[in-house]
Order: structure tokens, then C-alpha cells, then sequence
């Protein structure tokens, strides 16, 4: 049976040098990032070279994936967060793209990696911390003091805000790479019982039809997912940029 | 493993599990700034912008058909005003031009009947005239013959011929 971690494995293609001791390489997660700026990119100008007013099919989907990430971020932190509108649409669509390379057998899966969604996570955080601060000052610590509470349980109402606060990156950063990391594990799995069932003869072809069917349902659930969690990670940053925007409560 | 290259992993154990690996880390940041920040640059840059364009390209082009709609429409309401307008003028035209000629018939066939009136009248007077002439004429015709065979009775009758102012004023008193 296949190994079902083997998928993850960077994989270099070439040594550019060292830093510090730690070795730089162009590698297969490397490309698959690049390919993805220049699918997102690329997709995005070759869909609107007609300027049609009437938009084409191609068109459409480049205006409605726009308007989409637009209306999320409007909605979640009103006309003054549009202006956070490029990072919201880089990550939706980077993740997005990410994901969905990784739904194509024998591509890599650079979000299964948690360093990426690690780092992805962090500059949300760090942009609506800088930003809340540089905005709101001192007042930007208003989001951790909810109004209408009893001052005898304040100090422990603060501690669970900042806690929460502070926390947002690992949660945020967990469930993609999760998500993504479990999901391809399991297809791999299921794929591979698949292949062993099969080497058993004519009766574990039958039983095979089984892990087949889970493989295919598990693909469209996979597909649901790589959408649901670019989406999801796209949405709470929305969220958090609305703290940034309006720390009160 | 195309990763290993062994400061880690300690000898001889089984590789790290890959999405754990901080050998790969170094290489994942450095490629994850450049391919991200190149994606914000390019999306905030030259992307988005183009979509943008193409939905204000789009709100003006409705805001102006719209406004030309509504201009057409008023236009369209003017013509049908003025055009209200020159039909009612010229039904009242109309109505006036009739009613003059109206008049106007009716004041000729007046005149007209009046001359014929007054033409009538007149020869109706020279008609009686002639006619009173005409008796007056006979009448005259009358009196002599009837002067004229009243001497010859009296002649005959007496033998003397009266004289005639007698048989005239006797006719006279006799016709009348």
C-alpha cells in the first residue's frame, strides 16, 4: 500500500544556497505557489481582456469570484475595510487555488504544509493588531473589555479576551492546515485500499467497489472542502479585520 | 527523501513527518513572501483594478442609457404635448372656418333672397299696374261705347240726340 504521508514530502528541484546554516531550495511547494499566483493572476487578466459590458463566461467568473470576496468583506466590516480588499482577495484567492491544485492527483498540496498557513494566519493577526493600534491607539485594547459586565468578573473577562485574541492565529492557521492535511491523508487512504484490495484476486476486486465508492464520494467531499476552508479562512479574517476597524464592542 | 539533508533528523531514525520538517521551513517562507507578495502586488496592482474598471465601465454606461431613456422621454412627452396642442389649434380652426362660411352662405343666400324679394316686388307693382291700366283701358272702352250706343237708343227712341255731356255723366253714374 502506498504511503499516504508520501504526498506531503517537499520535494527540491534545486539548491540555491544557504542561510544562516538553513538550506534555501526551489522546490515542488515552490513551484505549486508560483503556479497559483500566475493561475490567480493570469486568470484573472485573460478573463477580463473583452471588457465586455455584456460579461462572456469567463468574464463572469472572474466578477462574480470579485464581487464575492467584496461583499464578504463589506458586509463583515462596512465601506472603510475596503481598503484591506487586495489582502482579503490574495488570500481567498491564494489559499483557494492552493487547494484545489492539491484535488488534482499527483499535484502537491502546499496549504497541507502548517508553516504556510502558520505565516498566513500571523500576518492577519499582525496586520489587525498594527493596524488597530496604529488607528485606535490605546483604545484598540477596548476589544478585550466587553461593555455591561460586572466589574468582579472584569479581570477574568479580559484574560479570556486576550486569550481568545491571541489564540486566533493557531485556530486560524490549524483548521486550513488540518483540514487540508487529514482530508488528502484520508483519500489516500481510501484509494489505497483500493490497489490492495485488488491484489487479493477476483474476490477483493468485488470488495474493492467499496474503498472505490468512498474514494469518489471523498473526492467531491475534498472539493467541498477546499472551497469551504479558503472561504472560511477568508471570512474570519474579514472578522478580525473588523476589530481592527472598530475595536468596540 | 529528497529533503534530507541530515543536521536534523537524527541518524539512522525514520524521516520527520514532511508538514513538520523545519528542514523544508526556510525554503517554505523565503518562496511563500516572494509568490505572496508578488500575488498582493499584482492583484492590487493590475487585477482587481481591471475588474473594477469593468463594473465602473458598467454602472456609467447604465447611468447614462438611463439618463438618455428618461431624456427621450421627456422628449417624446413634449412631441405628444405639442402635437395634442396643433390638434386642438386646428379643430378650433377648423371649427371657426366652418362656422364663418356658415355665415357667410347665410348672409349671401339672405342677400340673395332679399333682391329676389325686392325683384319680385317690383314686378309685381308693374304687373298690377298693367293690369290696372288694362282695366282703366276697358273701362274707358266701355264708357264710350256705352255713351256711344246710349245716344243712338235715345236718338232712336225720342228722334233727338241728347246732348252728350248728359249721356256721359248717366253712363258715368250708371258704371259706378
Amino acid at each position: 500500500m502506498a504511503d499516504p504521508i508520501a504526498q506531503f514530502q517537499i520535494k527540491k528541484i534545486a539548491t540555491l544556497g544557504h542561510i544562516g546554516g538553513v538550506e534555501i531550495a526551489f522546490t515542488n511547494s515552490a513551484a505549486f505557489m508560483l503556479a497559483a499566483v500566475a493561475v490567480t493572476v493570469g486568470g484573472l487578466v485573460l478573463a477580463t481582456a473583452g471588457r465586455s459590458m455584456v460579461p462572456g463566461r469567463v468574464q463572469s467568473v472572474a466578477e462574480v469570484t470579485y464581487e464575492f470576496v467584496a461583499d464578504m468583506l463589506r458586509q463583515a466590516t462596512g465601506e472603510e475595510g475596503m481598503k484591506f480588499f487586495p489582502l482579503v482577495f490574495s488570500l481567498f484567492s491564494f489559499i483557494l487555488v492552493l487547494n484545489m491544485f492539491g484535488m488534482i492527483p499527483g499535484l502537491f498540496t502546499v496549504t497541507s504544509h502548517m508553516i504556510i498557513t502558520a505565516v498566513l494566519a500571523l500576518l492577519v493577526f499582525f496586520t489587525v493588531l498594527g493596524y488597530g493600534l496604529y488607528k485606535h491607539g490605546f483604545h484598540f485594547f477596548g476589544l478585550f473589555v466587553p461593555s455591561g459586565i460586572p466589574i468582579v468578573i472584569m479581570p477574568l473577562i479580559v484574560l479570556i479576551e486576550v486569550m481568545s485574541f491571541l489564540s486566533r492565529p493557531i485556530s486560524h492557521s490549524v483548521r486550513l492546515f488540518a483540514n487540508m492535511l487529514a482530508g488528502h491523508i484520508t483519500l489516500k487512504v481510501f484509494a489505497g485500499f483500493v490497489g490492495l484490495l485488488g491484489s487479493f484476486g477476483a474476490l477483493g476486486w468485488i470488495a474493492a467497489v467499496l474503498p472505490l465508492g468512498l474514494t469518489v464520494a471523498l473526492t467531491a467531499l475534498e472539493l467541498l472542502v477546499a472551497f469551504l476552508q479558503a472561504y472560511v479562512f477568508a471570512i474570519l479574517t474579514c472578522i478580525y479585520l473588523k476589530d481592527a476597524l472598530h475595536p468596540g464592542h | 527523501m529528497a529533503t534530507q539533508t541530515g543536521t536534523q533528523a537524527p541518524g539512522g531514525a525514520k524521516p520527520p513527518f514532511p508538514p513538520f520538517d523545519k528542514q523544508t521551513f526556510g525554503s517554505q517562507l523565503i518562496w511563500l513572501a516572494i509568490a505572496f507578495v508578488a500575488l498582493y502586488v499584482l492583484l492590487a496592482r493590475v487585477a482587481l483594478p481591471r475588474v473594477a474598471s469593468i463594473f465602473a465601465a458598467r454602472k456609467q454606461k447604465l447611468e447614462s442609457d438611463l439618463a438618455s431613456a428618461a431624456k427621450a422621454k421627456t422628449a417624446s412627452e413634449a412631441a405628444i404635448a405639442s402635437y395634442e396642442k396643433a390638434l386642438a389649434e386646428a379643430r378650433a380652426k377648423a371649427q371657426a372656418t366652418a362656422a364663418a362660411a356658415k355665415q357667410q352662405f347665410a348672409a349671401e343666400a339672405d342677400e340673395k333672397k332679399k333682391k329676389l324679394d325686392a325683384n319680385l316686388a317690383v314686378k309685381l307693382a308693374e304687373a298690377e299696374k298693367q293690369i290696372d291700366a288694362t282695366r282703366k283701358a276697358a273701362m274707358g272702352n266701355v264708357r264710350s261705347i256705352a255713351v256711344d250706343t246710349a245716344s243712338a237708343i235715345v236718338e232712336r227712341l225720342t228722334g233727338t240726340a241728347p246732348a252728350k255731356p248728359a249721356v256721359e255723366k248717366a253712363v258715368d253714374a250708371a258704371l259706378h
